[in-house]
């Protein structure tokens, strides 16, 4: 494996905290090099120049980050390109500094809280897809409520539940829980469910939206997503 | 007027712009944001069918033909609705202003509604604009643009304590619809700007005004809704919905509208086209022949039958306007007061 597969391994496990998807697939690397030293070089890019300025932030700083943690790696400029406030961003991420010192008097905290709520909505999400499709597949809702951790199927959607809930510190050993961490009653299935599928819907539609404008700021191709 | 296998729909377009973002009109210094802006907004014209495609320069400043053209001609609008956008940072007549909408409007006065704005930042003068807005223009609404930078602010919420004072100003002019459109910035940064929860507080404690969420709170479409079920007060605006999803991405489109009609209710839901970002033919024609794709996936969603649709196209936005509709595209009397049917309200007790 080259340093550049490595890096952009590294980058594919940056996700996007308001859509909960990998930069990569979202197309949101617009290029990443490699020097012979192993000086790298990333380029981030978003569907609009206004795309929020917190969320903007938190992908630039976790992408240097991941590529930071490699050992091959010696030195790292990641930059947001035709963003309206990338040049603070810029500037913060490059120096290490927190999102705060990237606005100044412009912020009350750190963007801890923002990207925990998103984590929520992001596992309400991915449980309502793994648990439509054991349902359709014929399990019933006490077969569905005793599901355990171990028994979320090794997909992406699966494997993106254990790690959500791993950030999150959920206790539970129960496969669906609520955005609280409780577990859910069979009872209850259903109407959670019905709720879960709108977060899901509204997650999806996002992602749709911005990848079309992806395409369109920047002329791509349209690719499975 | 949209006529459609014998069924006729009465259009009313609640989201119409005339902008000017031509270079002419870009503040100095600030140009970048300008340009930004409008290039934008042409982005999402990319979401709609290639052949309704613009150049920018057409894009940044068409012209009241194009506009007569588009909307009313082609695009069986019987009543648009100006919601005006001022950013006055970047544009320096404004982008789209209610003073510009108005020259338009007095030239069409029974096919277009002027709609006015304020800003809680702006304090005393600000309310005193409005009253003076209000007076001139006959203000039934207005268009709140929440993340509208002001004197380095770069935002602010309805459950500021300043905007008390203007929903109350509202109240007392008769301004019924309040409008509201999220915007990416709000203070502070940290904090998700696309939060509807002020809107949730203001309509509870402003029950006698309508609040119409603007892109159905795009891109928290989730809590807008769990909102919405909640508040009977809280409308959806379809601007974008339809213009940005419909043509692009027709399965989650269905999505979107099967949890719309679900959670809001057809007699809450209003179309707007978002002109000149969209052209309305493509989308009331679209709209007004849409149905769930065949598939399961889609099977427990509430039907959208042609009573639901001519709600939608207009009827509902009329009724909040009090624009008069004629007689022969009103729907018949028995099912003109039915409320929607929505089943599982107590759902949000225990949401996700």
């Amino acid at each position: 494996m080259t340093i550049r597969s490595r890096v952009l391994e590294a980058l594919g496990t940056v996700y996007d905290p308001e859509l909960d998807e990998p930069i990569t697939s979202l197309r949101f690397v617009t290029s990443c090099d490699v020097s012979a030293d192993g000086d790298v070089d990333v380029r981030l890019r978003l569907p609009t120049p206004q795309c929020a300025p917190n969320f903007a932030y938190l992908m630039a700083a976790d992408a240097r980050n991941a590529v930071r943690r490699l050992p091959e790696v010696r030195d790292i400029t990641v930059l947001l390109e035709d963003h309206y406030t990338g040049d603070e961003i810029n500037a913060a991420v490059g120096r290490g500094e927190a999102f705060a010192e990237a606005f100044p008097g412009e912020t009350e905290g750190e963007l801890d809280t923002l990207r925990e709520l998103f984590q929520r909505k992001a596992l309400v999400a991915r449980q309502s897809r793994v648990c439509e499709a054991l349902l359709a597949e014929g399990a019933t809702e006490e077969e569905v409520v005793a599901l355990g951790v171990a028994d979320l199927p090794d997909d992406r959607d699966g494997r993106r539940c254990v790690e959500l809930r791993a950030l999150l510190r959920i206790a539970s050993d129960a496969a669906f829980v609520r955005p609280d961490g409780e577990p859910i009653a069979a009872g209850d299935l259903r109407h959670w469910l019905r709720a879960a599928r709108l977060v899901r819907t509204s997650l999806e539609a996002n992602g749709g939206i911005c990848r079309s404008l992806l395409r369109v700021r920047y002329d791509l191709e349209e690719v499975a997503a | 007027m949209y006529e459609h296998n014998g069924d006729k729909y009465f259009v009313m377009d609640g989201h119409v712009h005339f902008w000017d973002a031509s270079p002419a009109n870009w503040v100095k210094g600030q140009e970048q944001f300008a340009k930004g802006w409008i290039e934008c907004f042409h982005a999402y014209q990319g979401l709609g069918p290639p052949d309704t495609h613009w150049p920018i320069e057409k894009f940044q400043k068409y012209s009241e033909e194009d506009f007569v053209k588009d909307v009313f001609e082609d695009g069986h609008v019987d009543v648009g609705l100006f919601l005006p956008t001022y950013l006055k940072q970047w544009y320096t007549e404004g982008f789209n202003t209610a003073e510009r909408n108005a020259r338009m409007a007095e030239k069409y006065p029974d096919k277009l509604i002027v709609n006015g704005r304020w800003d809680p930042r702006e304090g005393e003068p600000g309310l005193k604009q409005l009253e003076e807005d209000a007076k001139r223009y006959g203000l039934k609404g207005v268009k709140l643009y929440t993340a509208e930078w002001h004197d380095g602010s770069r935002g602010w919420k309805l459950t500021d304590p300043e905007s008390q004072f203007f929903l109350e100003k509202c109240q007392e002019l008769g301004i019924k619809n309040i409008h509201v459109h999220k915007g990416p910035t709000i203070w502070p940064l940290d904090k998700d700007a696309f939060d509807v929860s002020d809107v949730d507080h203001v309509a509870t404690n402003f029950p006698e005004l309508n609040f119409i969420v603007e892109h159905v709170g795009l891109p928290r479409i989730e809590d807008f809704c769990f909102m919405a079920t909640q508040e009977p007060n809280v409308y959806a605006g379809l601007a974008v919905v339809i213009g940005g999803l419909m043509h692009a991405r027709p399965r989650f489109f269905a999505k979107v509208m099967g949890e719309l009609l679900f959670w809001v209710g057809e007699d809450k839901m209003l179309f707007a086209s978002d002109y000149a970002i969209w052209e309305p033919k493509w989308q009331v024609e679209g709209f007004v022949d849409w149905n769930y794709p065949a598939d399961e996936a889609y099977s427990d969603y509430p039907a959208l039958e042609t009573e639901g649709k001519k709600k939608i196209m207009g009827l509902n936005a009329a009724k909040l306007y009090g624009v008069e509709v004629p007689q022969e595209l009103q729907l018949p009397p028995e099912e003109a007061d039915e409320p929607a049917a929505r089943d599982d309200a107590q759902l949000v007790e225990d949401r996700a």
